[in-house]
């Protein structure tokens, strides 16, 4: 494994994607290794008493998701020195095994200098943009 | 009831240092989905530079996350937990976090603000190393839903 090289990219590159289905127990497992035990990510009462459809995905876990379709194709984590998203809509997990399924992709639209661009995310579900002006800042080797 | 202004510029230190350990990325990794190695195997971290294993770029919000719930909690907020929404998140990162970082947080209030009817909370997590260097700056906006609309955020 080798961090990507300024001279293997080049801007309008597509990273490749990523399908992630996300389940209750999903959010359980990331609510534990977070530390964010808000009852809107796994109890249906509390997430329908504030006025949610339903049981919805940690915001960071879809991030995680974007930063995890750049590290890898990055080949270094170490490489992602600036992230940035807006959450637009949330992730709605049904009570089933289908959960959720979201759909990440990523486009190199800029170089800052010589060896840093910016890759832009686009993550769906259900038809739907998820995440907003959302961006990865890689420092290529 | 609008978030009490006089929070805004004000800091928040988070008591006593978070020591950052190989199991605590391994978990995290595999709650993300992620098996790259580089988050498990030392050795895989040594041929990329690095002197123990590294954590993934959205750790951060571990340390993010525990500072803001001291603002959250204090009573002269008086904010409803679950009426908050995750709005916007923006790491940047001085350099990764990685296994035996004890790392120090401190929250400050950037601002906040009223908008369609809900209140918005900036803040700012600035951590740092144990030799005060900066190692990563963590933004959040925290939206506080006051309607009982349908979220569409």
């Amino acid at each position: 494994m080798t961090r990507r090289r300024r001279g293997e990219v080049s801007e309008g590159d597509d990273l490749p994607s990523l399908q992630v289905r996300v389940t209750r127990a999903d959010l359980v497992r990331y609510a534990g290794a977070s530390g964010d035990f808000n009852p809107i990510h796994w109890n249906e009462r509390a997430a329908r008493e504030v006025g949610l459809p339903d049981v919805i995905a940690h915001g960071m876990l879809t991030m995680a998701l974007a930063s995890r379709l750049v590290t890898t194709w990055a080949g270094d984590p170490g490489a992602v020195v600036g992230h940035s998203v807006r959450f637009t809509r949330p992730v709605v997990v049904a009570d089933n095994a289908d959960g959720a399924l979201v759909e990440i992709s990523g486009k190199v639209v800029r170089r800052v200098d010589e060896g840093t661009v910016v890759v832009a995310i686009t993550a769906r579900c259900g038809g739907q943009s998820v995440l907003g002006q959302a961006t990865v800042t890689v420092a290529l080797a | 009831m609008a978030l009490d202004p006089s929070f805004v510029g004000r800091w928040f230190p988070v008591a006593g240092t978070y020591q950052v350990a190989h199991e605590k990325i391994r978990e995290f990794a595999d709650a993300i989905g992620d098996d790259d190695e580089i988050y498990r195997d030392p050795g895989v971290a040594r041929a990329l530079g690095y002197s123990d294993v590294i954590a993934p770029p959205t750790f951060a919000i571990i340390l993010a996350f525990r500072a803001q719930q001291a603002l959250l909690c204090d009573p002269d907020l008086s904010l409803d937990y679950r009426r908050i929404v995750h709005g916007n998140q923006s790491f940047m990162h001085h350099r990764p976090i990685r296994a035996g970082d004890e790392l120090v947080a401190m929250l400050h209030v950037d601002g906040v603000r009223t908008m369609g009817g809900n209140d918005m909370l900036t803040v700012r997590c600035e951590i740092t190393d144990g030799a005060g260097d900066p190692v990563t700056t963590a933004r959040s906006v925290l939206v506080v839903r006051h309607s009982d609309e349908e979220c569409d955020r």
